[in-house]
């Protein structure tokens, strides 16, 4: 392979977007009411179309006809390489409203970042992604905000979960030798270069919540590496149930 | 996704002023949409209430078996179409809680009458999806004879339901090809693959043919329907209509229904079909099919699971309110 480094690179953005849509496609018909179902829905279309884009890069990066969905379901947990906060359950609507807004804070600013690289799928995919990100990042902010000037309880159950996926975040800024390398190429950027951005993102609507932002704690990694939560397993196997069974059919 | 005849009680006609009920009829037989703020008989509100709401239901109802794919999905590909497919479903339940809210009732109201119980909504849901191709066998017959149902709708003397309906078929008539696109492929694959086209069938097809609702000879209140123009065909002849549109359809597919009584009349130019099983349909009606309770528990639990997120809302709406309020009095 040529550019292993791009390869990873889009695999590790494949797999966020793959993990958090199927969390969110959980919500599909069980959402506290339509438009929300709708919502939420929609968010996780979005994703499945940035997945599919990335890991069929990838799939001619590498070049061993391995297409998207046999990049998708065709591996195993310590293969993939999305961040732990996407991986997260939906423990109630807070917590998939809090993981979302903490996601899109980081992913609208990185794909408008990214818009200027110097790959022209990757800018590409950027310019269609970022204003996606927008809505996702409004959406999210907006119930936040909601839930957390709401009423005693919704105020103490997006409280949980920020102060639960706090530790998550971090991952998110980290930036490793594939990274680096890009980021020297113009290709990737250095997301501690948008850090000022997410911070003031947060800030804002966390004030505007009436929530504080939780004290700078130990941030948990590996997803990047392929060590993930207990949760990646469970969120593998039905999906990739079809494919593993049947690996000669197509669908 | 679809309503269906369900032998509701007959509403009584009751005491309406005979001129304005002539003037109504009237306008009705000329063809003129009766719009919200129109006089109305109570019946005609009532029996529209009842119909556009169980029609609203059975979308929302109807999301969760297909939901019960989305997760498991085969492709990435296939799971986009299928979310997208379900998020119009969504859609469609909200656009008909919207019509129905034209004619005075809530959605709440509506909501409460369907957790309750006291709602109906389509049969066809009460039935579990057990493979991958249910997906397209949902798609295939059940939006197949949900179109059969709704294109007269489009026609509906009442405007809002009438246009909610010109929307939805659009719609609905995207969803069966896509269903029908999901089998084919599933066709063209393995022996497996195969299989469970076969299977999912063999069980959706008898009721696909209940969602026209009873026989002719059992339904008792469709008179009044046809003369006010909300209902135009009868559930047998719309019954025959898919069975005619959909038995050339399963030979293309190159599966078999299970319908031994299954013929072409070359003569009529219909197929003959077998009677489905109306104890059946009776009971599944009734909540006694296999997912009457799961369906409900289902739905229960999203609206009970929901309710903090709905009062937050409200509440945070309801200081904005009173902040912006507040802000103005500030200023007189």
């Amino acid at each position: 392979m040529e550019d292993t480094a791009l390869f990873t690179y889009c695999m590790r953005l494949a797999d966020d977007s793959a993990i958090l849509s199927q969390r969110l496609a959980e919500w599909c018909g069980h959402a506290s009411h339509l438009e929300e179902d709708i919502a939420l829905t929609n968010i996780a279309l979005d994703l499945i179309g940035h997945a599919r884009e990335l890991y069929t890069r990838a799939g001619q990066i590498e070049g061993k006809g391995r297409d998207e969905d046999a990049l998708c379901f065709h591996r195993v947990e310590r293969e993939f390489n999305n961040l732990l906060l996407v991986e997260q359950p939906n423990d109630d609507f807070a917590y998939a409203i809090m993981r979302q807004f903490l996601f899109s804070a980081f992913m609208h600013p990185f794909w408008e970042a990214v818009m200027n690289s110097k790959d022209e799928q990757l800018a590409g995919l950027a310019a269609k992604a970022e204003k996606e990100a927008a809505y996702h990042l409004r959406h999210s902010a907006e119930w936040v905000i909601r839930l957390g000037d709401g009423t005693e309880e919704s105020h103490n159950r997006i409280n949980d979960a920020l102060e639960f996926l706090w530790m998550y975040t971090g991952e998110m800024f980290e930036c490793d030798d594939i990274v680096s390398s890009l980021v020297a190429r113009d290709v990737a950027i250095d997301p501690m270069s948008i850090r000022h951005l997410w911070d003031e993102t947060v800030n804002t609507v966390l004030a505007r919540a009436n929530l504080e932002r939780p004290a700078e704690t130990w941030m948990q990694t590996g997803g990047r590496k392929g060590e993930h939560s207990e949760h990646l397993g469970h969120i593998l196997s039905p999906m990739q149930y079809l494919q593993r069974s049947f690996p000669q059919a197509q669908w | 996704m679809y309503t269906q005849a369900l032998n509701n009680p007959t509403v009584e006609a009751g005491v309406e002023d005979e001129q304005k009920l002539a003037a109504f009829q009237a306008r009705i037989d000329r063809e003129e949409k009766i719009e919200p703020n129109d006089w109305m008989p109570a019946a005609y509100r009532k029996t529209l209430v009842r119909q556009i709401s169980q029609h609203a239901h059975s979308e929302v109802v109807g999301m969760l078996p297909e939901g019960n794919w989305v997760t498991r999905a085969p492709s990435l590909k296939r799971k986009a179409i299928l979310l997208a497919k379900i998020q119009d479903e969504g859609g469609h339940g909200l656009y008909l809680y919207s019509a129905a809210e034209t004619l005075g009732v809530s959605r709440e109201e509506l909501v409460d009458q369907l957790l309750s119980g006291k709602a109906k909504y389509s049969s066809i849901f009460n039935y579990p999806t057990l493979n991958w191709a249910d997906v397209g066998a949902v798609g295939w017959l059940v939006d197949g004879a949900a179109i059969l149902n709704q294109i007269p709708l489009c026609r509906c003397s009442f405007g809002p339901y009438s246009r909610a309906m010109t929307r939805i078929c659009k719609e609905e008539s995207f969803h069966q090809r896509q269903g029908y696109d999901l089998l084919i492929a599933m066709m063209k694959g393995t022996a497996a693959q195969q299989e469970m086209v076969q299977d999912a069938v063999n069980r959706l097809w008898w009721p696909a043919l209940m969602m026209f609702g009873p026989s002719d000879k059992d339904s008792k209140h469709s008179a009044v329907s046809m003369k006010w123009k909300i209902k135009r065909f009868t559930n047998d002849e719309l019954r025959q209509k898919f069975v005619d549109a959909t038995a050339p359809q399963a030979k293309v597919l190159g599966i078999s229904l299970p319908d031994p009584d299954l013929k072409l009349n070359e003569e009529t130019g219909h197929w003959e079909h077998g009677e489905p099983d109306w104890d059946e349909f009776y009971n599944t009606i009734q909540g006694n099919g296999i997912c009457n309770r799961q369906r409900m528990k289902d739905r229960i639990k999203a609206h009970e699971e929901g309710a903090w997120v709905r009062e937050a809302a409200q509440a945070y709406a309801a200081k904005q309110a009173a902040k912006k309020s507040a802000a103005l009095g500030g200023r007189t």
